[in-house]
Protein backbone atom coordinates (compact mmCIF):
# COMPACT_ATOMS: atom_id res chain seq x y z
CA UNK A 1 0.00 0.00 0.00
CA UNK A 2 2.82 2.58 1.10
CA UNK A 3 4.89 1.41 -1.93
CA UNK A 4 1.74 2.09 -4.07
CA UNK A 5 1.30 5.55 -2.58
CA UNK A 6 4.68 6.07 -3.32
CA UNK A 7 4.88 4.90 -6.64
CA UNK A 8 1.98 6.60 -7.68
CA UNK A 9 3.72 10.11 -6.34
CA UNK A 10 7.13 8.85 -8.55
CA UNK A 11 4.65 8.35 -11.67
CA UNK A 12 3.11 11.97 -11.32
CA UNK A 13 6.49 13.71 -11.11
CA UNK A 14 7.47 11.29 -14.40
CA UNK A 15 4.52 13.11 -16.05
CA UNK A 16 5.10 16.79 -14.86
CA UNK A 17 8.28 16.71 -16.27
CA UNK A 18 7.79 14.80 -19.32
CA UNK A 19 9.37 17.68 -21.59
CA UNK A 20 12.33 16.08 -19.58
CA UNK A 21 12.01 12.68 -20.79
CA UNK A 22 12.05 13.86 -24.16
CA UNK A 23 15.03 15.89 -24.19
CA UNK A 24 16.60 12.59 -22.86
CA UNK A 25 15.39 10.84 -25.82
CA UNK A 26 16.33 13.14 -28.50
CA UNK A 27 19.98 12.71 -26.80
CA UNK A 28 20.05 8.87 -26.76
CA UNK A 29 18.75 9.39 -30.68
CA UNK A 30 21.86 11.95 -31.14
CA UNK A 31 24.26 9.43 -29.26
CA UNK A 32 22.87 6.87 -31.81
CA UNK A 33 23.31 8.66 -34.78
CA UNK A 34 26.89 9.94 -33.79
CA UNK A 35 28.48 6.03 -32.99
CA UNK A 36 27.79 5.31 -36.51
CA UNK A 37 30.32 7.90 -37.26
CA UNK A 38 32.90 6.24 -35.42
CA UNK A 39 32.42 2.77 -38.03
CA UNK A 40 31.88 4.60 -40.89
CA UNK A 41 29.58 3.71 -43.46
CA UNK A 42 30.20 -0.36 -43.66
CA UNK A 43 26.88 -1.57 -42.99
CA UNK A 44 27.79 -4.64 -42.10
CA UNK A 45 30.12 -3.50 -39.43
CA UNK A 46 27.30 -1.16 -38.31
CA UNK A 47 25.11 -4.03 -37.74
CA UNK A 48 27.25 -5.71 -36.24
CA UNK A 49 28.18 -3.12 -33.28
CA UNK A 50 24.52 -2.07 -33.45
CA UNK A 51 23.92 -3.83 -30.04
CA UNK A 52 26.70 -1.98 -28.11
CA UNK A 53 25.06 1.51 -29.67
CA UNK A 54 21.88 0.94 -28.10
CA UNK A 55 23.17 -0.22 -25.32
CA UNK A 56 26.00 2.78 -24.91
CA UNK A 57 23.47 5.01 -26.06
CA UNK A 58 20.77 3.96 -23.06
CA UNK A 59 23.67 3.47 -20.34
CA UNK A 60 24.54 7.47 -20.98
CA UNK A 61 20.76 8.83 -21.73
CA UNK A 62 20.29 7.00 -17.75
CA UNK A 63 22.87 9.02 -16.47
CA UNK A 64 20.92 12.22 -17.37
CA UNK A 65 17.48 11.07 -16.52
CA UNK A 66 19.07 8.91 -13.31
CA UNK A 67 21.03 12.23 -12.07
CA UNK A 68 17.45 14.46 -12.25
CA UNK A 69 15.36 11.80 -10.30
CA UNK A 70 16.02 13.24 -6.69
CA UNK A 71 16.30 16.36 -8.29
CA UNK A 72 12.60 17.79 -6.94
CA UNK A 73 13.51 16.13 -3.52
CA UNK A 74 16.97 17.87 -3.07
CA UNK A 75 15.66 21.06 -3.94
CA UNK A 76 12.96 21.55 -2.33
CA UNK A 77 14.12 19.33 1.06
CA UNK A 78 11.17 17.41 0.21
CA UNK A 79 13.17 14.29 1.24
CA UNK A 80 13.37 15.51 5.10
CA UNK A 81 10.02 15.33 5.37
CA UNK A 82 9.71 11.64 3.45
CA UNK A 83 11.75 10.77 6.16
CA UNK A 84 9.48 11.12 8.82
CA UNK A 85 6.87 9.57 7.04
CA UNK A 86 6.36 6.24 9.08
CA UNK A 87 7.54 4.14 6.29
CA UNK A 88 10.85 2.63 5.69
CA UNK A 89 12.87 4.42 3.56
CA UNK A 90 12.94 1.09 1.11
CA UNK A 91 10.08 2.17 0.23
CA UNK A 92 11.01 5.32 -1.43
CA UNK A 93 14.14 3.63 -2.99
CA UNK A 94 11.90 0.81 -4.69
CA UNK A 95 9.18 3.67 -6.06
CA UNK A 96 11.84 5.65 -7.35
CA UNK A 97 13.70 2.81 -8.71
CA UNK A 98 10.31 1.79 -10.76
CA UNK A 99 9.62 4.43 -11.88
CA UNK A 100 13.91 4.80 -13.38
CA UNK A 101 13.36 1.95 -14.54
CA UNK A 102 9.77 2.31 -16.30
CA UNK A 103 11.26 5.12 -17.75
CA UNK A 104 14.69 3.73 -19.02
CA UNK A 105 12.43 1.02 -20.18
CA UNK A 106 10.45 3.30 -22.22
CA UNK A 107 13.13 5.10 -23.74
CA UNK A 108 15.03 1.70 -24.82
CA UNK A 109 11.77 0.15 -26.57
CA UNK A 110 11.77 4.23 -28.27
CA UNK A 111 15.19 3.48 -29.79
CA UNK A 112 14.82 0.61 -31.21
CA UNK A 113 13.54 1.81 -34.19
CA UNK A 114 15.93 4.14 -34.69
CA UNK A 115 18.90 1.23 -34.62
CA UNK A 116 16.43 -0.73 -37.06
CA UNK A 117 16.39 2.26 -39.30
CA UNK A 118 19.95 3.48 -38.53
CA UNK A 119 21.80 0.09 -38.56
CA UNK A 120 19.69 -2.50 -40.79
CA UNK A 121 19.46 -3.97 -37.55
CA UNK A 122 16.49 -5.74 -37.41
CA UNK A 123 15.14 -8.88 -36.02
CA UNK A 124 11.66 -11.20 -35.93
CA UNK A 125 12.13 -11.88 -32.24
CA UNK A 126 11.03 -8.15 -31.45
CA UNK A 127 9.13 -9.90 -27.75
CA UNK A 128 12.61 -10.96 -26.93
CA UNK A 129 14.63 -8.18 -27.71
CA UNK A 130 11.97 -5.84 -25.82
CA UNK A 131 12.55 -8.17 -22.95
CA UNK A 132 16.42 -7.91 -22.92
CA UNK A 133 15.64 -4.02 -23.06
CA UNK A 134 13.48 -4.65 -19.61
CA UNK A 135 15.84 -6.70 -18.40
CA UNK A 136 18.93 -4.12 -18.39
CA UNK A 137 16.95 -1.40 -17.83
CA UNK A 138 16.20 -2.80 -14.51
CA UNK A 139 19.96 -3.77 -13.75
CA UNK A 140 20.96 0.19 -14.65
CA UNK A 141 18.34 1.59 -13.04
CA UNK A 142 18.89 -0.32 -8.84
CA UNK A 143 21.92 0.73 -8.80
CA UNK A 144 21.53 4.21 -10.91
CA UNK A 145 18.81 5.00 -8.92
CA UNK A 146 21.02 4.17 -5.50
CA UNK A 147 23.93 6.10 -6.24
CA UNK A 148 21.58 9.09 -7.76
CA UNK A 149 20.84 9.91 -4.23
CA UNK A 150 24.51 10.31 -3.10
CA UNK A 151 25.45 12.37 -6.15
CA UNK A 152 22.13 14.60 -5.41
CA UNK A 153 23.50 15.67 -2.27
CA UNK A 154 27.39 15.36 -2.92
CA UNK A 155 28.97 18.32 -5.07
CA UNK A 156 30.10 17.83 -8.82
CA UNK A 157 27.29 15.26 -8.43
CA UNK A 158 27.47 15.39 -12.93
CA UNK A 159 31.00 13.81 -12.47
CA UNK A 160 30.24 11.47 -9.78
CA UNK A 161 27.06 9.60 -10.72
CA UNK A 162 29.09 8.34 -13.84
CA UNK A 163 32.01 7.68 -12.31
CA UNK A 164 30.11 5.30 -9.35
CA UNK A 165 27.78 3.62 -11.85
CA UNK A 166 29.58 2.74 -14.81
CA UNK A 167 32.24 0.37 -13.74
CA UNK A 168 29.47 -0.96 -11.57
CA UNK A 169 27.00 -1.85 -14.41
CA UNK A 170 29.71 -3.57 -16.33
CA UNK A 171 28.47 -6.98 -16.13
CA UNK A 172 25.09 -5.70 -16.48
CA UNK A 173 26.01 -4.17 -19.58
CA UNK A 174 28.34 -6.94 -21.36
CA UNK A 175 25.48 -9.70 -20.64
CA UNK A 176 22.70 -7.08 -22.31
CA UNK A 177 24.91 -6.31 -25.42
CA UNK A 178 26.04 -10.05 -25.92
CA UNK A 179 21.94 -10.87 -25.50
CA UNK A 180 20.87 -7.96 -28.02
CA UNK A 181 23.73 -9.18 -30.23
CA UNK A 182 22.46 -12.64 -30.56
CA UNK A 183 19.30 -11.39 -31.32
CA UNK A 184 20.02 -9.86 -33.78
CA UNK A 185 22.98 -11.70 -35.54
CA UNK A 186 21.38 -14.48 -34.72
CA UNK A 187 21.92 -17.85 -31.65
CA UNK A 188 22.93 -21.07 -33.16
CA UNK A 189 24.72 -22.54 -30.58
CA UNK A 190 21.79 -21.26 -28.11
CA UNK A 191 23.87 -18.99 -26.13
CA UNK A 192 21.37 -16.34 -24.87
CA UNK A 193 20.40 -18.19 -21.76
CA UNK A 194 23.35 -17.84 -20.32
CA UNK A 195 23.62 -14.60 -20.67
CA UNK A 196 20.14 -13.77 -20.11
CA UNK A 197 20.78 -15.52 -16.48
CA UNK A 198 23.85 -13.65 -15.85
CA UNK A 199 21.26 -10.66 -16.31
CA UNK A 200 18.83 -11.76 -14.12
CA UNK A 201 21.41 -12.98 -11.68
CA UNK A 202 23.04 -9.45 -11.65
CA UNK A 203 19.84 -7.71 -11.05
CA UNK A 204 18.47 -9.46 -8.06
CA UNK A 205 21.87 -8.55 -6.77
CA UNK A 206 21.58 -4.97 -7.36
CA UNK A 207 18.31 -4.67 -6.06
CA UNK A 208 18.33 -6.78 -3.52
CA UNK A 209 21.96 -4.93 -1.71
CA UNK A 210 21.05 -1.31 -2.95
CA UNK A 211 17.41 -1.93 -1.12
CA UNK A 212 18.84 -3.36 1.86
CA UNK A 213 21.42 -0.07 1.98
CA UNK A 214 19.62 2.68 0.73
CA UNK A 215 17.97 3.83 4.21
CA UNK A 216 22.23 4.38 5.54
CA UNK A 217 22.38 7.05 2.06
CA UNK A 218 19.29 8.89 3.37
CA UNK A 219 19.46 9.17 7.22
CA UNK A 220 23.31 10.30 6.94
CA UNK B 1 24.66 8.31 13.61
CA UNK B 2 28.80 8.36 14.31
CA UNK B 3 29.66 8.14 17.83
CA UNK B 4 32.24 11.40 18.52
CA UNK B 5 32.63 10.35 21.76
CA UNK B 6 35.07 7.64 20.97
CA UNK B 7 38.69 8.92 20.56
CA UNK B 8 39.43 9.88 16.43
CA UNK B 9 42.72 9.42 16.97
CA UNK B 10 44.96 7.98 20.42
CA UNK B 11 48.77 7.42 20.20
CA UNK B 12 49.73 4.10 19.70
CA UNK B 13 51.52 2.30 22.20
CA UNK B 14 53.68 0.81 19.45
CA UNK B 15 54.11 3.67 17.31
CA UNK B 16 57.25 1.86 15.51
CA UNK B 17 55.13 -1.46 14.35
CA UNK B 18 54.32 -0.14 10.89
CA UNK B 19 57.67 0.93 9.89
CA UNK B 20 58.75 -2.16 11.16
CA UNK B 21 56.62 -4.11 9.11
CA UNK B 22 57.67 -2.06 6.00
CA UNK B 23 61.36 -3.20 6.94
CA UNK B 24 60.39 -6.52 6.94
CA UNK B 25 58.08 -6.62 3.88
CA UNK B 26 61.28 -4.25 2.39
CA UNK B 27 63.86 -7.29 3.07
CA UNK B 28 61.32 -10.38 2.12
CA UNK B 29 60.27 -8.93 -0.85
CA UNK B 30 63.96 -8.52 -1.71
CA UNK B 31 64.94 -12.00 -0.65
CA UNK B 32 62.07 -13.26 -2.75
CA UNK B 33 62.68 -11.20 -5.83
CA UNK B 34 66.72 -12.46 -5.58
CA UNK B 35 65.58 -15.78 -5.34
CA UNK B 36 62.74 -15.95 -8.23
CA UNK B 37 65.84 -14.10 -10.01
CA UNK B 38 68.69 -15.57 -9.87
CA UNK B 39 68.12 -19.24 -7.93
CA UNK B 40 64.90 -20.37 -9.05
CA UNK B 41 65.05 -22.58 -12.66
CA UNK B 42 63.52 -20.71 -15.94
CA UNK B 43 60.09 -21.80 -16.84
CA UNK B 44 59.86 -24.81 -19.79
CA UNK B 45 58.10 -22.64 -22.31
CA UNK B 46 58.36 -18.70 -21.31
CA UNK B 47 62.03 -18.64 -19.72
CA UNK B 48 62.91 -15.83 -17.75
CA UNK B 49 59.98 -13.48 -18.67
CA UNK B 50 58.12 -16.11 -16.75
CA UNK B 51 59.88 -14.65 -13.64
CA UNK B 52 57.78 -11.92 -13.34
CA UNK B 53 55.17 -13.92 -11.85
CA UNK B 54 57.23 -13.77 -8.37
CA UNK B 55 55.69 -10.44 -8.11
CA UNK B 56 52.74 -10.75 -10.10
CA UNK B 57 50.74 -13.51 -8.61
CA UNK B 58 51.27 -12.38 -5.02
CA UNK B 59 50.30 -8.66 -5.55
CA UNK B 60 47.12 -10.10 -7.36
CA UNK B 61 46.89 -12.59 -3.63
CA UNK B 62 47.38 -9.59 -1.59
CA UNK B 63 45.06 -7.01 -3.79
CA UNK B 64 42.19 -9.23 -3.52
CA UNK B 65 43.20 -9.69 0.20
CA UNK B 66 43.14 -6.24 1.23
CA UNK B 67 39.89 -5.35 -0.93
CA UNK B 68 38.07 -7.91 1.27
CA UNK B 69 39.58 -6.69 4.28
CA UNK B 70 38.36 -3.20 2.81
CA UNK B 71 34.70 -4.81 2.74
CA UNK B 72 34.57 -5.99 6.15
CA UNK B 73 35.81 -2.65 7.31
CA UNK B 74 32.94 -1.45 4.83
CA UNK B 75 30.47 -3.58 6.98
CA UNK B 76 32.01 -2.82 10.80
CA UNK B 77 32.18 0.63 9.68
CA UNK B 78 28.05 0.75 9.05
CA UNK B 79 27.44 -1.41 12.12
CA UNK B 80 29.56 0.08 14.73
CA UNK B 81 29.88 3.86 13.45
CA UNK B 82 33.18 4.13 15.10
CA UNK B 83 35.59 6.55 13.22
CA UNK B 84 38.69 4.13 13.31
CA UNK B 85 36.64 1.80 11.36
CA UNK B 86 36.30 4.43 8.72
CA UNK B 87 39.77 5.61 8.39
CA UNK B 88 41.10 1.85 7.99
CA UNK B 89 38.17 1.09 5.17
CA UNK B 90 40.06 4.73 3.49
CA UNK B 91 43.60 3.07 3.98
CA UNK B 92 42.16 -0.43 2.44
CA UNK B 93 40.68 1.24 -0.51
CA UNK B 94 43.82 3.49 -1.29
CA UNK B 95 46.21 0.57 -0.85
CA UNK B 96 43.70 -2.02 -2.78
CA UNK B 97 43.40 0.50 -5.50
CA UNK B 98 47.68 1.14 -5.29
CA UNK B 99 48.42 -3.10 -5.80
CA UNK B 100 45.62 -3.17 -8.47
CA UNK B 101 46.59 -0.98 -10.72
CA UNK B 102 50.29 -2.48 -10.07
CA UNK B 103 48.57 -5.65 -11.19
CA UNK B 104 47.13 -4.55 -14.73
CA UNK B 105 51.10 -2.88 -15.02
CA UNK B 106 52.37 -6.07 -14.29
CA UNK B 107 50.14 -8.35 -15.89
CA UNK B 108 50.59 -6.16 -19.21
CA UNK B 109 54.12 -6.42 -18.86
CA UNK B 110 54.10 -10.24 -18.63
CA UNK B 111 51.38 -10.25 -21.26
CA UNK B 112 53.03 -8.47 -24.45
CA UNK B 113 55.87 -11.10 -24.69
CA UNK B 114 53.50 -14.21 -24.33
CA UNK B 115 50.14 -13.30 -25.25
CA UNK B 116 51.88 -10.26 -27.88
CA UNK B 117 50.02 -7.34 -27.03
CA UNK B 118 50.12 -5.55 -23.59
CA UNK B 119 46.19 -5.56 -23.08
CA UNK B 120 43.71 -8.26 -23.92
CA UNK B 121 39.67 -7.68 -23.62
CA UNK B 122 39.94 -11.07 -21.77
CA UNK B 123 37.29 -11.90 -18.67
CA UNK B 124 39.81 -11.54 -15.73
CA UNK B 125 41.82 -8.32 -17.05
CA UNK B 126 38.24 -6.99 -17.79
CA UNK B 127 36.77 -7.90 -14.37
CA UNK B 128 40.04 -6.02 -12.61
CA UNK B 129 40.14 -3.33 -15.00
CA UNK B 130 36.60 -2.66 -13.59
CA UNK B 131 37.47 -3.37 -10.37
CA UNK B 132 40.38 -1.07 -10.21
CA UNK B 133 37.60 1.54 -11.48
CA UNK B 134 34.97 0.56 -9.31
CA UNK B 135 36.91 1.31 -6.04
CA UNK B 136 38.73 4.50 -7.81
CA UNK B 137 35.14 6.27 -7.87
CA UNK B 138 35.04 5.29 -4.34
CA UNK B 139 38.36 7.43 -3.48
CA UNK B 140 36.73 10.66 -5.42
CA UNK B 141 33.36 10.06 -3.53
CA UNK B 142 35.27 10.69 -1.08
CA UNK B 143 36.95 13.79 -1.66
CA UNK B 144 33.58 15.05 -2.98
CA UNK B 145 31.60 14.86 0.27
CA UNK B 146 32.67 17.16 2.41
CA UNK B 147 31.12 16.21 6.04
CA UNK B 148 33.03 13.50 7.86
CA UNK B 149 29.63 11.49 8.94
CA UNK B 150 28.00 11.35 5.30
CA UNK B 151 31.22 10.43 3.84
CA UNK B 152 31.94 7.68 6.44
CA UNK B 153 28.57 6.06 5.41
CA UNK B 154 28.42 7.02 1.77
CA UNK B 155 32.05 4.98 1.56
CA UNK B 156 31.02 1.97 3.33
CA UNK B 157 27.72 1.46 1.32
CA UNK B 158 29.64 2.15 -2.05
CA UNK B 159 32.36 -0.67 -0.64
CA UNK B 160 30.03 -2.88 0.03
CA UNK B 161 28.41 -2.65 -3.44
CA UNK B 162 31.75 -2.71 -5.09
CA UNK B 163 33.14 -5.67 -3.63
CA UNK B 164 30.51 -7.60 -5.20
CA UNK B 165 33.08 -7.67 -8.24
CA UNK B 166 35.84 -8.75 -6.07
CA UNK B 167 34.78 -12.32 -6.12
CA UNK B 168 33.87 -12.10 -10.11
CA UNK B 169 37.16 -11.15 -10.91
CA UNK B 170 38.52 -14.23 -8.98
CA UNK B 171 36.37 -16.57 -10.50
CA UNK B 172 36.49 -15.40 -13.66
CA UNK B 173 38.70 -17.76 -14.98
CA UNK B 174 36.68 -20.50 -14.19
CA UNK B 175 33.38 -19.05 -15.52
CA UNK B 176 34.26 -18.01 -19.01
CA UNK B 177 36.59 -19.07 -21.39
CA UNK B 178 40.14 -16.90 -20.41
CA UNK B 179 43.31 -16.47 -22.25
CA UNK B 180 44.57 -15.42 -18.41
CA UNK B 181 45.24 -18.99 -16.47
CA UNK B 182 43.62 -20.51 -13.76
CA UNK B 183 44.30 -19.70 -10.03
CA UNK B 184 47.89 -20.31 -8.99
CA UNK B 185 48.15 -22.61 -6.25
CA UNK B 186 50.83 -24.82 -4.63
CA UNK B 187 49.37 -27.49 -7.03
CA UNK B 188 48.71 -25.64 -10.01
CA UNK B 189 52.70 -24.48 -9.56
CA UNK B 190 56.02 -26.48 -9.61
CA UNK B 191 57.44 -27.17 -6.35
CA UNK B 192 60.71 -25.23 -7.50
CA UNK B 193 58.95 -21.95 -7.77
CA UNK B 194 57.21 -22.07 -4.13
CA UNK B 195 59.46 -20.76 -1.80
CA UNK B 196 60.17 -16.77 -3.82
CA UNK B 197 56.09 -16.82 -4.35
CA UNK B 198 55.44 -17.40 -0.39
CA UNK B 199 58.10 -15.18 0.21
CA UNK B 200 57.00 -12.14 -1.78
CA UNK B 201 53.47 -13.12 -0.59
CA UNK B 202 54.37 -12.26 2.82
CA UNK B 203 56.90 -9.61 1.72
CA UNK B 204 54.03 -7.65 -0.09
CA UNK B 205 51.38 -8.84 3.32
CA UNK B 206 53.81 -6.69 5.17
CA UNK B 207 54.30 -3.89 3.56
CA UNK B 208 51.33 -3.56 2.72
CA UNK B 209 49.96 -3.62 6.21
CA UNK B 210 52.67 -1.42 7.50
CA UNK B 211 51.62 1.33 4.78
CA UNK B 212 47.68 0.74 5.86
CA UNK B 213 48.28 1.86 9.45
CA UNK B 214 50.40 4.81 8.37
CA UNK B 215 47.63 5.75 5.76
CA UNK B 216 44.78 4.65 8.54
CA UNK B 217 46.41 7.17 11.18
CA UNK B 218 46.82 9.98 8.61
CA UNK B 219 43.15 9.42 8.07
CA UNK B 220 41.93 9.87 11.56
CA UNK B 221 44.54 13.09 11.85
CA UNK B 222 42.50 14.55 9.39
CA UNK B 223 39.35 13.63 10.78
CA UNK B 224 39.85 14.57 14.33
CA UNK B 225 40.78 18.52 12.73
CA UNK B 226 37.66 18.26 10.46
CA UNK B 227 35.76 17.46 13.89
CA UNK B 228 37.47 19.78 16.11
CA UNK B 229 35.66 23.33 16.47
CA UNK B 230 36.08 26.19 15.08
CA UNK B 231 39.44 28.36 16.27
CA UNK B 232 37.94 31.25 18.40
CA UNK B 233 37.40 34.87 16.78
CA UNK B 234 40.67 36.58 18.13
CA UNK B 235 42.76 33.83 16.08
CA UNK B 236 44.11 32.23 19.19
CA UNK B 237 44.28 28.22 18.67
CA UNK B 238 42.87 26.54 21.88
CA UNK B 239 45.31 23.85 23.19
CA UNK B 240 45.63 20.90 21.28
CA UNK B 241 42.85 22.84 18.99
CA UNK B 242 39.75 21.03 20.57
CA UNK B 243 37.53 22.24 23.60
CA UNK B 244 38.17 20.02 26.68
CA UNK B 245 36.09 17.64 27.12
CA UNK B 246 33.67 18.02 24.03
CA UNK B 247 36.00 17.31 21.13
CA UNK B 248 37.96 13.99 20.34
CA UNK B 249 41.08 13.35 22.18
CA UNK B 250 44.29 13.14 20.33
CA UNK B 251 45.84 10.22 19.99
CA UNK B 252 46.10 6.89 17.34
CA UNK B 253 44.32 4.57 15.72
CA UNK B 254 46.33 2.68 13.42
Amino acid sequence: MQLMAALRKEFLLMWRTRAQFLAVFVFGATSLLLFSFAIGPNAAALRLHSSGFIWLALLLSSTLSLSESFHVEIEQRAYEGLLLLPTSPRVFFYAKALANWSQLSILGIALIPIMVVLYDAGTDRVLALIGIILLGAAGLSAPGTFYAAMAAQARSKQTLLPLLLFPLVVPVLLAAVKSTSLLIIGDPMNQIRSWVTLLISFNAIYWAVCGLLFGRVLED
Amino acid sequence: MRDNSNPVYTESSRPWTPYALIGIGTVLLLIGSYIGLFVAPAEHYMGDVQRIMYVHVPTAWNAMLVLSVAFIFAVLSLWRGDWKWDNRLESAIEVGVVLSFLLCVQGAIWAKPTWGVWWDWDPRLTTTAVMVFAFLGIMVLRNFVEEPGRRATWSAVATIIAFIDVPIVYFSVNWWNSLHQLQSSPETVSESFHLPLRINSFGILFLMTGVMMIRARLAALRLESELAPPLPADGKSLESGRVPGTGPAVGGNA
